[in-house]
């Protein structure tokens, strides 16, 4: 298999913290290749090291070919950023940005200007490319941050939460760029807290925690790893809520959680296709459910199956992005 | 709350002009260094136009400062605030183009602040031109300081006698000794956390330097303990040289001290700025 991204033990020591602990990568060329885990788990750190902004303390990381420690020219030739940490100067307009990065990659300047206007009008920023980038509204900002990244087109991309934050019609858009970028033949790396997002667009996924990988495969794969969902339900009267948790339970062979909503009960299940049945169990006792929902499982239940604890958002969390 | 998975088709049609504009995406040579130096400086020359607010202080504090030291000093310190502004105005001009370095740091710092730092390290282009070119737009910064001294100085009675050569060689020299100190800034911005703290900082090696030096007063009226320090002090020795440009009494010994002074400044210090710039994480 051709590898875009190949590591071995990698690690970067931040002080006393350990922010990136020994990861082993394996990501084939094409595609979108996730990296889930929570604020903190070393995501930004390894994306960082593989793009050549920071030296690793440990292991080696090949990219596109090129070792990131002695080559990092090479490796900086063909890829690109974006994210929370690789933005734009906030003080020039959206069209002097891209002029900015078309002229570093090359272009001359008439053509740098031409290539900035046509990207800027690809990506639907048309009518604020006079404006200065901090006036851009979060999902305007994400747009040209990628704009600005195929100013010349990446083989590789690293894409760090291009989400986070956004409404869901600017993650609808973003998320159509990167299928755009995957058509054109760019592999992506991307990061997300969202398992819906890696579930959309991600081929295969790793899963980090504590600076190393917990999880490895594709999104088929981690699910069933978690156990395919949980089904929610409300009951219509409260009071039959526990009724309606014992039936269900014995027909899904699942442990019900009674939740702090009075009338919400979820369970964890397997195999999604016997709930149907157990919902018409408990409509042919005469007992209401008032609503019902099949989910993926989030990225608090992958942790808690994967970890036996619930995802930490803070503890090592922030230091991640001081020490960085 | 679990989230339900739904392949949107609403997504606004962007996507085919993306996938067109991805297509057309030529590779040419990336640019060189001279290049992306330069590019920086016009970022620079950008950051001037949108934010004019960053020259408040390279045009107002040299204004004020000539006309309050000539005004309130120079009676009590020469006689005349006339004979004081012939002997101060190349030392005010030295004072506040020096002063200006800091914001060579300041400028760096906020980069790195606002992650605009990461995007430009990640580009295929020489690292260094970033701070060549932040250099670069400093430069502007400088002169725009310098025109504004010599003309607040002019109209309130300056003449040089080194005549307009004189000036220009000053200016010149200025330069050569700001861009060679604006590494040790940039090493500080490097290494300090907060915009705020750059300032901080600064400060505090600059108010010393410059006050404690032949700027304001002839050291021979200090104490011989001070004088010492006086002495030593670079801010003093490109002072004189300076000086002694303005007034057409050039000295030779005091413009090679500046220079190999530049020289070694920048020698040890540049090495240090660009490894902490390649190592930053």
């Amino acid at each position: 298999m051709d590898l875009a991204i190949e590591t071995h033990d990698l690690v970067k020591v931040f002080g006393e913290q350990r922010a990136v602990d020994g990861v082993d990568l394996a990501i084939p060329t094409g595609g979108v290749y996730g990296v889930l885990g929570p604020n903190g788990a070393g995501k930004t750190t390894t994306i960082k090291m593989l793009a050549t902004l920071l030296v690793p303390d440990g292991g080696t990381a090949t990219v596109l070919g090129h070792d990131v420690a002695r080559e990092p020219a090479k490796v900086r030739a063909r890829v690109a950023m974006t994210g929370q940490f690789a933005s734009l100067d906030e003080d020039l307009t959206g069209l002097e940005n891209l002029v900015l990065l078309a002229r570093l990659y090359g272009y001359s300047r008439p053509a740098a200007k031409a290539r900035a206007v046509e990207l800027l009008e690809a990506f639907g920023l048309g009518d604020a490319i006079k404006k200065q980038v901090k006036a851009y509204s979060g999902g305007m900002r994400r747009r040209i941050d990628i704009a600005g990244s195929i100013v010349v087109r990446p083989d590789l991309m690293f894409l760090d939460e291009p989400t986070t934050g956004l409404d869901p019609r600017s993650r609808n858009q973003v998320w159509e760029i990167v299928r755009g970028l995957v058509g054109a033949g760019t592999t992506v790396l991307l990061t997300t807290q969202y398992l819906e997002e890696a579930d959309q667009l991600a081929d295969r996924i790793a899963v980090i925690d504590h600076g190393r990988v917990i999880a490895e495969g594709t999104t088929g794969e981690l699910k069933a790893s978690v156990g395919s969902g949980a089904v929610h339900v409300r009951v219509a009267d409260p009071a039959s809520r526990e009724e309606v948790a014992r039936l269900l339970a014995e027909s899904l062979g699942a442990e019900p959680v009674l939740e702090s909503d009075r009338a919400a009960i979820s369970l964890r299940v397997g195999d999604p296709s016997g709930v149907a049945a157990a919902l018409h169990r408990v409509g042919e006792r005469g007992l209401v459910i008032s609503e019902y929902s099949l989910g993926q499982p989030s990225l608090d239940e992958v942790f808690l199956a994967l970890t036996g604890r619930p995802a930490e958002d803070d503890a090592a969390g922030n230091d991640e992005e001081d020490a960085a | 709350m679990t989230t339900q998975a739904t392949r949107s088709q609403d997504a606004p049609a962007l996507d085919a002009g993306v996938i067109a504009a991805l297509g057309s995406g030529e590779r040419p040579q990336p640019a060189n260094a001279v290049r992306s130096s330069l590019t920086f400086g016009w970022r620079a020359l950008l950051k001037i136009k949108h934010v004019p607010e960053q020259l408040f202080d390279v045009t107002m504090f040299p204004i004020l400062f000539t006309l309050m030291f000539t005004y309130v000093f120079g009676g009590a310190i020469a006689g005349s605030t006339q004979d004081y502004l012939q002997y101060a105005l190349p030392g005010i001009l030295t004072q506040t183009v020096v002063f200006i370095t800091m914001y060579t740091g300041l400028t760096i710092n906020t980069d790195i602040d606002k992650g605009v730092f990461d995007r430009f390290r990640s580009l295929p282009v020489w690292r260094a031109s970033l701070l060549v070119g932040a250099l670069l737009g400093d430069t502007l910064r400088y002169c725009l300081a310098s025109i504004m001294v010599l003309t607040v100085g002019v109209v309130i009675g300056y003449r040089a006698p080194g005549g307009v050569s004189g000036v220009l060689l000053a200016v010149l020299l200025l330069l050569v000794f700001c861009f060679s100190l604006s590494w040790l800034w940039l090493i500080v911005g490097l290494k300090v956390r907060t915009p705020n703290a750059v300032m901080g900082v600064s400060m505090m090696v600059l108010f010393p330097l410059t006050f404690i030096s032949s700027v304001f007063a002839p050291p021979e009226t200090m104490p011989s303990w001070l004088q010492k320090f006086v002495d030593i002090n670079p801010v003093t020795l490109l002072c004189e040289a300076a000086r002694g440009l303005m007034n057409g009494a050039a000295d030779a010994g005091d413009i090679t001290i500046v220079l190999v002074l530049s020289a070694v400044t920048t020698a040890v210090f540049a090495p240090i700025a660009l490894r902490l710039y390649n190592r930053k994480s």
